[in-house]
């Protein structure tokens, strides 16, 4: 045993029993800050997307997601209207046809001049489906991000809150899944009418549902942690610990959550679509493309429905590859269940 | 608690739900922009003798909440009232379409079962093995493919290229009919094989979930042949959870069977709440959401029963 260091200073505590020398040879400190850092900040991310990159389907996600991305972006060029003149910003362009203009021959099945064939009003297919990647995407991202805008944060005041607030929230929340998510869709574009916005808000009122269920739950195992404690008694205003404190530690499935979801909205958008209640018809949107698939079939039509279809699934099954590269990425203990997709 | 308390107590959780429900049905027609008349009427120009007869069928010249109190009241007994375009009772629409979606509905759980669980037990058991990978495929291809275009391609193929099936359903035939049946095949088909993905993967991850508990440990340790290890234990086991996102398997088969029923025309209540979503038929469009969300809400109501009932302990 070491000897006592005595001290005469006032209000120093007195340790007895305890052997500075056994500290050193302690494990280092380092490795302890290291597994703590992991759990928050940048490490964790660095860790994660280690992971991802050990990842080899998920890259082939990224890539054919890439490749969708240039394709939507260089389909057609983009002008910009400003003060009655039209101004290019992007002036590359990819797709052989317009699709606004019909071409002299309609249903034409697949040749040199045309890869996928052209559509009963004399559209070429190709060229739609590389224009309809817009359509699709967009809906995709935007919806998606705006879902994840409502719901977190309702979620995390019901969550935080709890009483009759988490009641009021979580009961809408418990109407609104009463109803099928696509059942639901079609209910409010029936009120609101069709439309891009229009579908990406119905599609918004039914997603955000989703995520304000994860987050609450992530949020009741968080909150009892000491750092909430530790900012609730330095001051901190409620606003601040919700959106500072607890929600980036409830992130993690949100961002899975968010990232598969990309592909359920597609679907779902797609869906919509193709039952005539999507865009505004004759739209290069993939599902509306296909609504008239099954006249097109029954004629023998097969490439009206094939390649829309295909570029769909192609779509979404990059981006589930992508969504469980970043759940296994950022959760390894993940036995990797279910599939993404399956959201509600 | 006992089982009974339970029940009683989901039970009443459950009527705020419906009343929620019915709230949202009844809104409908009243979130329109314009007048409710013109909306009933879908904007057609009518008399004032028919506008006069709406106004008193509706009550709409009573306060909001009286109104929905007397649309509830109606709504219990199933009385929905007179269809504007069709001129039948919104009853007699549903009731004769309702058997389709049903037989249809039921014909798809049953594929997504008997392929789901399998698939997902040899998943498992063979994690990580060629077996695993071969269904993780399956299961990726399964939710990336929209179920409306999988039928569309199945239709396509069987029915105009090989001429196996028809492309319309025979009309005015009993539902056991041979013919209706045999019609039915690809449209259980399409429904129920995403189904099955789903299915498949959630029976894979609670299966292996309950692998690596103790139970099976000891199992082992006695000598129980793996065999006997796996079906008599675990897959019992597994199956609880299973039984839990039976009701979320609904919600999925009504979602798909509203898609499924337009791409092979069969006139269930899908087709039915579209044709009257396109034609602004708004008495058969809150009974048929009524329907589908009151189906879903008990749906839920028994599986979480049927769980409680199986596994006491979530009985807190």
């Amino acid at each position: 045993m070491a000897t006592r260091d005595k001290t005469s200073e006032r209000g120093r505590i007195q340790v007895t029993g305890f052997d500075a020398s056994i500290v050193t040879e302690r494990d280092d400190l380092v490795d302890w800050e290291a597994a703590e850092g992991s759990k928050s900040g940048t490490s964790r991310r660095a860790k994660a997307w280690y992971r991802f990159k050990q990842n080899r389907s998920a890259f082939l996600g990224i890539g054919i997601l890439a490749f969708m991305v240039l394709v939507a972006v260089f389909a057609r060029p983009i002008e910009v209207a400003v003060a009655g003149q039209s101004i290019p910003i992007q002036p590359i362009q990819l797709a052989p046809h317009s699709t606004d203009t019909s071409l002299v021959a309609s249903n034409t099945p697949p040749n040199a001049e045309h890869p996928f064939g052209t559509t009963q009003l004399g559209r070429d297919i190709l060229s739609q489906v590389m224009v309809g990647a817009r359509f699709s995407l967009s809906i995709g991202v935007i919806a998606v991000g705006l879902a994840v805008l409502v719901g977190v944060p309702m979620g995390a005041i019901a969550g935080y809150y709890g009483g009759w607030t988490d009641e009021a929230i979580m009961r809408v929340v418990d109407i609104l899944y009463a109803f099928p998510f696509l059942v639901l869709a079609i209910v409010i574009i029936a009120i609101l009418g069709q439309g891009f916005w229009k579908m990406i808000l119905a599609l918004v009122i039914v997603g955000w549902i989703g995520y304000a269920r994860l987050i609450r739950g992530e949020i009741l195992s968080v909150k009892e942690n000491e750092y909430v404690m530790a900012a609730k008694a330095l001051g901190a205003r409620d606003s601040s610990i919700i959106f500072k404190h607890i929600v980036p530690n409830a992130m993690a499935p949100v961002i899975v959550q968010a990232t598969l979801n990309v592909g359920t909205i597609v679907l779902a958008a797609a869906a919509l679509g193709f039952l005539g209640l999507g865009l505004q018809p004759g739209s290069p949107e993939w599902g509306t493309i296909l609504s008239g698939g099954r006249d097109a079939v029954i004629a023998g039509r097969w490439w009206v429905t094939v390649f829309p279809g295909l570029a769909i699934v192609f779509f979404v099954l990059a981006v589930n590859l992508v969504g469980d590269g970043v759940r296994d990425a950022m959760d390894p203990q993940d036995t990797g269940g279910d599939t993404g997709g399956g959201f509600r | 608690m006992s089982l009974r308390r339970y029940v009683l107590k989901r039970l009443l959780l459950t009527i705020p739900i419906l009343l929620g429900v019915t709230a949202i049905t009844f809104a409908m027609v009243h979130l329109q922009p314009g007048d409710v008349i013109d909306v009933l009427v879908g904007f057609n120009d009518v008399s004032a003798e028919t506008e006069r007869q709406l106004r008193e069928q509706y009550n709409l010249d009573e306060p909001i909440y009286v109104q929905y109190v007397l649309w509830l009241r109606d709504a219990m007994v199933l009385d929905f009232g007179q269809s504007f375009i069709s001129e039948r009772s919104v009853g007699e629409a549903i009731s004769t379409r309702l058997p389709y979606t049903v037989l249809l509905g039921i014909l798809a759980l049953v594929i997504s079962i008997a392929i789901g669980v399998p698939a997902g037990i040899v998943a498992a058991v063979k994690k990580g093995q060629q077996a695993d990978e071969v269904s993780r495929v399956a299961a990726l291809l399964g939710v990336a493919t929209p179920n409306f275009w999988l039928g569309l391609m199945l239709l396509l193929v069987f029915s105009v290229q090989l001429g196996w099936f028809r492309t319309i359903p025979p009309s005015d035939v009993a539902v056991y009919d041979p013919a209706l049946l045999k019609f039915m095949v690809l449209p259980a088909i399409t429904l129920g094989t995403a189904s099955a993905a789903l299915l498949m993967r959630i029976m894979r991850s609670s299966m292996l979930e309950e692998l690596n508990k103790e139970y099976v440990k000891m199992a082992r340790a006695k000598g129980l042949p793996e065999r006997t290890v796996i079906t008599k234990h675990v897959v019992r086991n597994s199956l609880i959870s299973v039984v839990t996102v039976a009701a979320l398997q609904i919600a999925f088969i009504v979602d798909g069977a509203v898609v499924i029923e337009q791409v092979f025309s069969v006139r269930g209540i899908g087709r039915l709440l579209l044709g009257a979503i396109l034609q602004r038929d708004f008495p058969i469009i809150q009974a048929s959401v009524l329907m589908i969300g009151v189906t879903i809400v008990f749906a839920n109501l028994v599986a979480d029963i049927i769980y409680s009932y199986l596994d006491p302990r979530i009985r807190y």
